[in-house]
């Protein structure tokens, strides 16, 4: 559907509240309150240690105090494990942790004891009074040593193996054992982590008269956060709600829940009968929130002349940390998504997932895609080396037709459904970024830069992402008597733009003024029935249901107008909030429908003067029709049958300076493809900051961990979140728009695209740039230089070109 | 990430703020606090009480004279580098100053109390000891002048003794016939440099008479090396005395490495600098 709303720049109604401070985040909530409490956390200083005591004597004393919790404290679910959000049948040993720790602590950060008191600078100093004796254990840090398993993360977990699974389709290694050529990559890609600008928070307020508890939280899913509130206080589903006010940024890591505040606020304010505060600080959320990125790959494939991968074996090591709440959708996700656009006729992935005494890993924009790109583009890439070929060539060799969708790999994607792609075209895709980035004007621009000694690489990067995961998304739209239309969907808002994005579906669909549509997400007293907002599902999944919803309120309209203006339905039409007869001067306005829609016994103004029971209705019929409601709404669920996959293509030129190592961008160009778009401009948006956050994880951060387990760099100033200075001042982006056939509107996600092919399109222009192979990501001037050392002896690489004419 | 209690002080003179000091031997002075409050809120610095100084008259003046620059303890990074008097009688302040942090953090933060701060990875200490400059400290037992040479004990320590302010940096004008330079490499733009080189060239016609280096973030303390007799290979001369050091933004041979790559241009810039700076005050 291409109508006035749909596909527009429409300009984010957001932004003039974000922009002027008018947000509202959970740290702004309640503070004119005065019975507001603020809550602490001790920390464990240790990666891995037992801990013997706690002794919490001196803390009372402090003024201001009013409550300390250790695990001791915590009855019946709350003194249980955290759950397991997603379990699977080769997770066999997975390990959640304790809301605070019980006996024993398994990464620097891990919550101990909460403290409540009345400002967070007296919680502060009551947390430091707090005397934890320790008995030190060996600390697992890295994939090397968990896989070493000299030591063990957990005593009761074998080699630290929390899982191993292995899919495969058709022979991998008898293919590669036939085929005329063959290489082995070995591969490794480090931490980084999400890093919004607004840390993790939740705000409770327990209303001892009605037994209703309340719970603010910045999550990417308030219902989510709900169900476990309530199973973990003993609470009825009905008595508990979530709201998820402003969020600045999630990224993923507020996906996962229930994180040990979000239960410990709830319990505090239901145990003091006051409302109760936690604001994450930076420091924390670097070590007690989550990380993600980091595997270890060793890859063999085996190829022909042309380059068309005949055989791929790729069996890789994923550290998540030191529990597993989120179960093995990173490893999984990196173990199909790495296919990307091609189709390797013999496919096996093998992976273990691993124990460390490091923070727990969940996904993080792109969750294991930006991996397993990095994999296969790396792949490309030597398969190009080794034989002499231009990249875009032994891409196109191995490229899924346009003519061969929906393309089924034979494998099973997160989802548990079968990983099929939907719909797609690559070849044009590809056509697109070569022309965007000057890709076959690569080499005289190189010999041009040469003949001033700068140096230059060009480097691409392909990549599918499976968007719009089930299991489904609700919405509940409903027309007031006003004629404004007010729009419920369950799912959470971190800063995406759905107030624009929904508002411009609901103005096309229902026939509405886009500034009479206003949305609510992520608050569960408004749609109880949601899953959330990850996986670049919200326009795919809110976006269709939003749609179908919409679908439902404009036939109860049109039938209730057909009624009024006694005509044939299928002569009216519905444009700005009024339906008309076609061809005549015959209209009533929504508003008007909507009151007709709700017979009334009350009076309270003039509209709903019309509506009193001696105005409408035939006096012989019940005023609301036995297969029929009041009000006009409509309310629907969108649930798809299996993902649908958006799929994109970068390239970039770096320019590698030969004195300093350091690493310039020169040019960014990015080809898209999320089907219909329903908003150009936010979808760039998503772009341009997916970028910026791929600039980060390929060339700035890490997670600098040292042996003990303390994360060295936890503050913004030694991890090096890139600036806008950093960030290319310009990308290039162009858009093919191939429809998905799994959803009313056409669309995929969008949200995660921009962070995906990062590794891998930097990797392959510093190779190109330097000559020597890069297989470690993240990549700094100081390592270049240590990787120039390396290769002294190898000739320069720009007299021997990688890339053909 | 708040700070442990303390007791806060603002005095409106200066007598009040040293007599305060002089009696609470946990007091630190607070001026810009772009060091110290992130100190305190990491709970890395705790102490007893803070003196603000910024209400304290007088202290906010950039004065060029015939010598020099005379910055006082409350004049922002932002006052200097914006005083083109100043960057005229020192160019190498300008230079250095726009590679301090970014302009939110230069508006705050003061260059003298970057330079007490005494940090090695920061480009104002380095550049007071490169230009020989000195500090100007008060203490209820009167005030003395400090030079650059003997300001820095070690990391992140100078020689104030606990008592006394910092009131008054002064930067050495810029002879006609010399000239400075100053690059740095940093992982972000306004992060601390990995390595800062600046250079301070005098010239006798075509002649060098003196040459010396200034570095960042490559010795515990700010290290000046006199390279007069070293000019065709200032890098070697220098590393004898520096200290680069591992850390999680790069290695030490890469450091060792970038003090090789900006020496030479460093000096050489400098050196063209004094020329043309020399060729300019002989023109009529």
């Amino acid at each position: 559907m291409t109508t006035k709303m749909f596909g527009a720049k429409v300009p984010r109604v957001e932004d003039q509240r974000f922009l002027r401070g008018q947000g509202r985040y959970v740290d702004d909530l309640l503070t004119d309150d005065p019975r507001l409490l603020h809550s602490a956390v001790l920390r464990s200083p240790h990666a891995h240690a037992r801990i013997v005591d706690i002794d919490v004597s001196d803390v009372l004393d402090v003024e201001g105090v009013v409550a300390v919790w250790t695990y001791d404290d915590l009855a019946g679910a709350m003194a249980e494990p955290l759950p397991l959000l997603i379990p699977h049948p080769a997770l066999t040993h997975g390990r959640t942790q304790y809301a605070l720790a019980k006996d024993e602590v398994n990464y620097v950060g891990e919550a101990i004891a909460f403290v409540v008191a009345v400002d967070r600078y007296v919680a502060e100093d009551a947390v430091s009074r707090i005397r934890v004796a320790y008995e030190q254990l060996t600390p697992v840090v890295g994939i090397a040593a968990a896989r070493a398993a000299t030591s063990a993360v957990h005593d009761d977990v074998p080699d630290n193996v929390g899982a191993r699974m292995e899919q495969e389709n058709g022979d991998a290694r008898a293919a590669i054992a036939r085929a005329p050529h063959t290489l082995t990559l070995e591969l490794d890609v480090e931490r980084s982590a999400c890093t919004p600008m607004e840390g993790r928070g939740t705000v409770a307020r327990w209303d001892p008269d009605t037994s209703r508890l309340t719970v603010w939280s910045s999550t990417q899913t308030s219902t989510g956060v709900r169900g476990c509130v309530a199973a973990k206080l003993g609470l009825d589903l009905a008595k508990v709600d979530v709201v998820t006010p402003d969020v600045g940024g999630g990224f993923g890591v507020k996906i996962n829940h229930p994180w040990p505040e979000e239960l410990l606020v709830p319990l505090a304010a239901m145990t003091l009968g006051k409302p109760v505060k936690f604001t994450e600080d930076r420091r924390e959320h670097f070590i007690s929130s989550a990380h993600e990125r980091a595997q270890q790959h060793h890859v063999e494939v085996g190829f022909d002349d042309d380059g068309r991968v005949l055989g791929l074996n790729v069996e890789f090591w994923h550290d998540h940390g030191a529990y597993t709440p989120y179960g093995l959708i990173v490893p999984i996700i990196t173990s199909t998504q790495l296919l990307g656009p091609y189709k390797p006729q013999n496919y096996r992935v093998a992976f273990e997932s691993l124990y460390t005494n490091t923070v727990i890993v969940t996904p993080y924009r792109g969750a294991g895609r930006p991996q397993g790109c990095f994999v296969m583009e790396r792949t490309m890439d030597a398969i190009a080396a080794y034989l002499g070929k231009d990249r875009t060539e032994v891409r196109s060799t191995n490229f899924i037709q346009p003519d061969e969708f929906p393309y089924e790999h034979g494998l099973v994607f997160q989802d548990g459904r079968e990983l099929t792609y939907d719909s797609g075209d690559y070849p044009a895709s590809l056509a697109k970024l070569k022309a965007l980035v000057g890709w076959d004007e690569f080499e005289d621009f190189r010999a041009e830069m040469a003949a001033q000694g700068r140096r230059v690489g060009i480097g691409l990067a392909c990549y599918v992402e499976g968007t719009g995961v089930g299991p489904y998304e609700g919405a509940h739209v409903h027309v007031e008597t006003s004629g404004k239309v007010k729009v419920a969907t369950g799912l959470t808002t971190q800063g995406q733009g759905h107030q624009t994005a929904f508002a411009q579906i609901v103005a096309d669909t229902l026939g509405v003024r886009f500034e009479d549509v206003e949305i609510t997400t992520g608050d569960t007293r408004k749609m109880p029935y949601a899953v959330g907002t990850f996986a670049s599902r919200a326009a795919v999944m809110s976006g269709s249901a939003i749609h179908l919803a919409a679908l439902r309120a404009k036939e109860k309209a049109l039938r209730i107008a057909a009624e009024a203006l006694e005509a044939s339905e299928d002569d009216l039409e519905i444009a700005d909030g009024v339906v008309s007869v076609r061809g005549t001067d015959a209209s009533i306005d929504l508003g008007t429908i909507a009151v007709l829609s709700n017979p009334l016994r009350y009076a309270f103004d003039e509209a709903s003067k019309a509506a009193t029971q001696f105005s409408v209705g035939d006096p012989g019929k019940p005023p609301v029709a036995e297969d029929d409601e009041p009000g006009l709404e409509g309310k629907d669920f969108y649930s798809p049958p299996r993902s649908t996959f958006a799929n994109g293509m970068h390239a970039v030129i770096v320019e590698t300076d030969p004195d300093t190592a350091e690493i310039r961008i020169l040019k960014y160009a990015v080809v898209h493809d999320c089907g219909h778009l329903i908003n150009p401009m936010i979808v760039e948006g998503q772009i341009h900051g997916g970028v910026a956050q791929g600039v980060g994880g390929a060339l700035y951060e890490r997670m600098a961990y040292d042996e003990s387990g303390q994360l060295l760099n936890a503050s913004f100033m030694d991890f090096l979140m890139p600036y806008a200075t950093e960030v290319p001042t310009s990308i290039d982006i162009d858009h093919l728009e191939t429809p998905s056939p799994l959803n009313p509107l056409g669309i995929k996600g969008a949200g995660e695209a921009g962070v995906i092919p990062s590794a891998a399109v930097f990797a392959a222009a510093i190779e190109d740039a330097e000559g020597f192979p890069i297989t470690s990501m993240p990549i700094s001037p100081s390592e270049l230089f240590e990787l120039r050392l390396a290769h002294t002896d190898e000739p320069h690489p720009t007299t021997t070109p990688t890339t053909a004419g | 990430m708040k700070p442990a209690p303390f007791a806060y002080l603002r005095p409106s003179s200066l007598e009040e703020a040293l007599a305060a000091l002089a009696g609470e031997q946990g007091a630190k002075v607070l001026a810009g606090g772009q060091s110290l409050v992130p100190l305190l809120n990491m709970r890395l610095a705790a102490p007893s009480m803070l003196i603000d100084i910024n209400a304290l008259p007088d202290l906010g003046h950039v004065r060029v004279a015939e010598d020099g620059v005379r910055v006082g303890a409350l004049a922002r990074h932002a006052e200097v580098l914006a005083s083109s008097e100043a960057e005229r009688a020192q160019p190498l302040l300008g230079m250095a100053l726009r590679h301090v942090a970014h302009p939110t953090i230069r508006n705050r933060g003061t260059t003298v109390g970057s330079i007490v701060h005494a940090d090695a990875a920061a480009e104002m200490p380095m550049v007071l000891r490169l230009l020989d400059g000195s500090v100007d400290v008060a203490s209820v037992r009167g005030r003395r002048t400090i030079p650059a040479a003997e300001l820095f004990a070690g990391p992140l320590e100078s020689t104030l003794a606990h008592d006394e302010v910092a009131v008054e940096a002064f930067f050495p004008g810029l002879a006609p016939d010399a000239g400075v330079a100053f690059q740095e490499i940093a992982r972000r733009h306004g992060d601390y440099a990995l390595v800062g080189v600046a250079a301070h060239v005098e010239t006798d016609g075509d002649a060098v008479t003196r040459a010396s280096l200034g570095f960042v973030s490559v010795s515990d303390v700010p290290v000046v090396v006199d390279v007069t007799h070293a000019l065709g290979d200032p890098a070697a001369k220098a590393l004898a005395e520096l200290d680069p050091a591992d850390d999680i933004h790069a290695s030490a041979a890469y450091r060792a490495h970038l003090v090789k790559v900006l020496a030479p241009r460093v000096l050489a810039a400098a050196t063209d600098h004094a020329r043309s700076r020399a060729g300019e005050a002989t023109q009529p």
